[in-house]
């Protein structure tokens, strides 16, 4: 016997290693991931990530001195370009807002409750898995900055994936194309149902829907929020091919519409808030004739108890305010905040909100070297205020440093009808639409725990 | 005789590298990294393996069978940690590779591009095809083969491991 084991020594050695790994795999298909798989997995990402972080800030930096002090082609034009761009969206958002008021209206009466991202924290990609196998990146932000498994991490264009697994300063995000995964989404026009998911070749496929439905290349893909991880309404992608499947549902390839190999910053959606819709929010200029009208003494209209209508045209008040959130801030100097808006907060430390109620579209995280959180700017501490954070600098911004705002309340934030409406003040600057004289209440918010 | 590439030899006339600690550590660490990063940023890029490649060249350069799996276990095991999916799926994959590509090392002169080529696209093709069977199997993972692609894939990491062999075997030292 020991003439056996001298004489196949390598063989042995091949057979015992081959057969402690397939152990190795069997106890963990039996658990969680838990003990020495974690302790491994730890190791070489705390190896691993610090050099995949540095060679990103190397390349940053590189990069932003090229782009903004030598390579400057071509700067003028596309500042024309811009500024048409400008102009035609204002037009366009001219026309959204009205859509939306009707849509928020609408939704009050019916006592729909909306989600809309409170909170996000910007977030580099430093890494990925580096397998065909494995579709994940790798964040540069993880515990230490408020992320938790389950988070929904975006991009402007469209979602990208979910946390998957969390470290101190680094996070591994499972994208929306890995057979692993799956998204609750919704085809626009046609509002079909069904369940992305990905394939082993990196596609999204979108599932289970009827072989008998029509759907059309290049209809639009969003979220339905039945997940419980994406709120609905996030643009995922279009439709880019239908085939009838072998069995009684479609084949529908959906292109992402986030360009998933292409990576580089990403929002990490950290607090979703429901709110049920106020049809007290103004959609439009408000007229001389409906300020004198709220001034004038009139006869408080009784409306029958229990009314639909009645109920909707109030604001929820089941308001959970959790330890360190409430209502969502606002820009400052800008409009109080408004249900389905995506707040972030820029490199120069700006928050940005923008309304977005069918399809919200996350403010562009310009995080260049450093990425300030949205996390640092602390939200009012009553839900009904309105809270525009304070203008602050990159520097004064950047990771872990929290930025109170001023609190400010309005006295717009009460409800109409109150004494306090009697004196409006309308808020006048140049470039902005005309603003309402009472603004109304914040959304009350509900947050959904994770 | 300069056509016939690959030629069956006695053991005593293959000559035996070895690295030093440095480069033995240092270059599957560069490799993991790059195969990390490259993809996150142009995602083409993961069609190359290039731990896989840095296995096989060790393996069939210090020619040692012990060596070699030794080097695929450790190096797979390292990249099964970079992913979400099972630990030991590259690592049983990669140790299998090292083992035969150590013993091929031991019996045939790899140093030509040519051999070069086909020997780590055939690799490839083993490893590809132990990861499915361990996947598939053991953890039940519905993966696709997919000929055309993994074929493909075969191709051009061939291609790559003829560049990266050149440049790694400036450090490799005769024993």
């Amino acid at each position: 016997m020991e003439n056996f084991f001298s004489r196949y020594r390598n063989a042995s050695l091949l057979m015992l290693v081959l057969f402690a790994q397939v152990m190795g795999l069997a106890v963990q298909v039996k658990r969680t991931e838990t003990g020495g798989t974690r302790l491994l997995r730890f190791w070489v990402v705390n190896a691993i990530a610090p050099l995949e972080k540095s060679l990103v800030s190397t390349s940053h930096g590189v990069g932003n001195v090229w782009r903004n002090y030598v390579y400057l082609r071509g700067v003028r034009h596309e500042n024309r370009d811009l500024r048409e761009q400008v102009e035609r969206l204002r037009i366009e958002q001219v026309r959204l807002s009205e859509d939306a008021a009707q849509a928020r209206r609408l939704q009050a009466l019916l006592g729909f409750k909306e989600q809309f991202i409170s909170q996000t924290v910007a977030a580099q990609v430093i890494g990925s898995s580096g397998s065909d196998q494995s579709h994940l990146v790798y964040i540069d932000k993880g515990s230490s900055n408020g992320i938790k498994p389950d988070m929904a991490v975006i991009t402007p264009d469209g979602i990208v994936g979910k946390v998957l697994s969390v470290y101190h300063g680094y996070s591994q995000v499972l994208l929306i194309n890995d057979p692993s995964s799956g998204v609750g989404a919704i085809l626009e026009s046609s509002r079909l149902q069904g369940i992305l998911q990905g394939t082993a070749a990196g596609e999204t496929m979108l599932k289970y829907v009827m072989s008998d439905e029509k759907v059309v290349a290049g209809e639009r893909v969003l979220t339905s929020g039945g997940d419980r991880i994406f709120p609905k309404g996030l643009p995922v992608g279009a439709v880019q091919q239908t085939n009838p499947g072998s069995d009684l549902f479609l084949n529908i390839r959906v292109k992402p519409a986030a360009d998933l190999g292409r990576l580089e910053e990403v929002l990490v959606v950290t607090r979703v808030v429901e709110t049920t819709p106020s049809t007290a929010e103004p959609s439009g200029p408000v007229r001389a004739a409906d300020i004198l009208a709220e001034r004038l003494p009139s006869v408080p209209q009784k409306a029958p108890a229990g009314s639909a209508v009645g109920a909707a045209t109030k604001p929820t008040t089941n308001v959970t305010t959790p330890s360190n959130s409430t209502a969502p801030s606002s820009a400052a100097g800008a409009q109080p905040s408004k249900p389905g808006a995506v707040q972030s907060q820029t490199a120069g430390g700006d928050a940005t909100t923008k309304p977005a109620v069918a399809a919200p579209k996350p403010a562009t995280a310009n995080t260049g070297g450093a990425t300030p959180d949205t996390a640092a700017t602390k939200p009012a501490a009553k839900p009904v205020t309105t809270t525009p954070p304070a203008k602050t600098s990159g520097a004064a911004t950047a990771d872990g440093a929290a930025t109170k705002p001023a609190v400010v309340k309005p006295a717009a934030t009460k409800p109409a009808g109150s004494g306090d409406v009697g004196k409006p003040k309308p808020t006048k600057s140049a470039g902005q639409p005309p603003k309402p004289a009472t603004p109304p209440p914040p959304p009350p918010g509900e947050e959904i725990s994770r | 005789m300069s056509d016939m590439t690959i030629v069956r030899t006695s053991r005593e006339e293959i000559e035996v590298y070895r690295f030093g600690p440095v480069i033995s550590v240092l270059v599957p660490l560069l490799a993991l990294l790059i195969q990390a990063f490259v993809p996150a940023r142009w995602h083409g890029f993961a069609v190359l393996d290039l731990p896989l490649l840095v296995t096989i060249f060790f393996a069939v350069t210090r020619r040692s069978q012990m060596a070699g799996l030794m080097t695929g276990a450790i190096i797979g095991l390292v990249q099964d940690a970079l992913t979400h999916q099972a630990i030991g799926l590259y690592g049983i994959a990669k140790t299998v590779v090292g083992y035969g590509a150590s013993s091929l090392g031991v019996k045939i002169d790899v140093e030509n591009p040519g051999t070069r080529l086909l020997v780590t696209a055939g690799f490839h093709l083993v490893h590809q095809t132990v990861y499915f069977v361990v996947a598939r199997n053991i953890l039940g993972v519905a993966l696709e083969w997919l000929w055309a692609r993994t074929l493909l894939a075969a191709l051009l990491n061939g291609v790559a491991a003829v560049v990266l062999f050149a440049v790694l075997d400036r450090f490799k030292r005769s024993t």
